[in-house]
């Protein structure tokens, strides 16, 4: 019963209720680490570290928060988790993380990370909200990759810094340049929600 | 980043480098308030308001507390909560001072703790070493610059609901984003003038 619960949650936070192109949260670090690959592989794998690890501990200490000050609390449990994570990439990774420059630092106002810990932490028992935290990290990873894949590959004709479309292929600058990042979510999110969630729509009506 | 004057970083941070249109920050509330013009004026108010006062305030506690005691890895949990102090603190002011100023600006100010561009602000802050008035021409600079942009897509958004036909799939966040693009575009025409990196 349990583990049914959870399989659903997982699927749901992939599917249908898929943080970046249906509830559009956390679009800022969307679109601003997605012009590079290696780069959006790097932050993804922080907000699923993120945002797996604060639900369960938001969870965890559900009982203790006073609700007063929830906010607060989830806010500084999250600032540990994104501190963590920037140290790491410090350390292991300096050219990515000057290269991401603010954005690992802004993991803590992601919008996705606080409204499930917000929604489901401070209700659901540990495993559950882990396993949401998870999920979610997941949904907005793979949306983030499929984005910077088409970015990367049309804005230098290479991915992973790896030449795909041989020399005569001409560069959109405008692809990893600001504009380019907001037309490919605002096409990503018109096929998503014109192929895909049609059917979801005709079965409401 | 010594050379750079007060006003020069002010219209850098307005025109070329506008903090949502170039480094996308502030999308949530940009995509979720920009509804209607009167909201979208509101918020861009306060987040003028809040943006300049905090990167201010987060220059100080950098510069004085953080750097000397060696804290600097601490600065994402002092940056927030010196934010959420801020506006919690002024929400409380402006609520006893004048009840029209409240209705208009301080019902945001909650929402506003949240907005990434102003953490984003203070993230820029530290990372271009920035002198005190450097810094308080950027926080001024991004937060005009954000509520002009999210006025100019209030705006545009009114209209479009008034006597446009949206295709379906495009409705809502959709539709926000290509003109966001579009408004990007229109920016990097300012491009050369100065830049801040």
């Amino acid at each position: 019963m349990n583990a049914a619960k959870n399989w659903k949650l997982f699927k749901e936070n992939l599917g249908s209720q898929n943080p970046v192109f249906v509830q559009v949260l956390g679009i800022c670090s969307t679109l601003a680490v997605t012009n590079v690959v290696k780069n959006t592989v790097v932050m993804c794998l922080g907000l699923i570290f993120v945002t797996a690890l604060s639900n369960l501990l938001v969870s965890l200490l559900r009982g203790v928060i006073p609700a007063r000050v929830r906010m607060m609390a989830e806010v500084l449990i999250i600032a540990c988790l994104v501190i963590i994570v920037d140290i790491y990439l410090k350390a292991f990774n300096p050219d990515i993380s000057r290269q991401l420059g603010p954005y690992v630092g802004l993991i803590i106002t992601n919008c996705i990370v606080m409204g499930h810990a917000e929604a489901v932490a401070l209700t659901q028992p540990p495993a559950t909200a882990f396993v949401d935290g998870l999920a979610a990290g997941i949904g907005y990873s793979y949306v983030l990759l499929a984005i910077a894949c088409v970015r990367e590959l049309l804005g230098t004709g290479g991915i992973w810094g790896f030449n795909v479309l041989g020399g005569a292929w001409v560069n959109w600058a405008i692809m990893v340049m600001a504009p380019g990042g907001f037309f490919v979510l605002a096409v990503f999110i018109w096929i998503v929600k014109g192929c895909w969630l049609k059917p979801a729509r005709k079965e409401k009506a | 980043m010594e050379s750079l004057g007060f006003f020069a970083i002010l219209f850098s941070a307005v025109f070329t480098n506008n903090i949502l249109l170039t480094n996308y920050l502030g999308m949530c509330s940009f995509l979720g308030c920009s509804r209607e013009l009167k909201t979208s004026f509101g918020l861009g108010m306060a987040v003028i308001f809040v943006m300049a006062a905090t990167s201010v305030l987060n220059w100080l506690v950098y510069t004085y507390v953080l750097v000397p005691l060696d804290l600097d890895y601490l600065r994402f949990i002092v940056f927030i909560v010196v934010i959420a102090a801020f506006t919690q603190l002024v929400e409380m002011i402006i609520e006893r001072v004048s009840e029209a100023l409240y209705l208009s600006l301080g019902l945001f100010l909650p929402l506003i703790a949240v907005n990434c561009a102003i953490l984003g602000a203070s993230l820029f802050m530290v990372i271009r070493q920035y002198t005190f008035w450097q810094t308080f021409g950027y926080g001024l600079g991004a937060g005009v610059g954000w509520g002009l942009a999210i006025l100019a897509m209030a705006g545009i958004r009114q209209r479009l609901a008034q006597r446009s036909r949206v295709p379906a799939g495009l409705e809502g966040p959709g539709i926000a984003l290509i003109i966001a693009g579009t408004m990007a575009l229109a920016f990097m025409g300012f491009n050369g003038m100065v830049s801040l990196n």
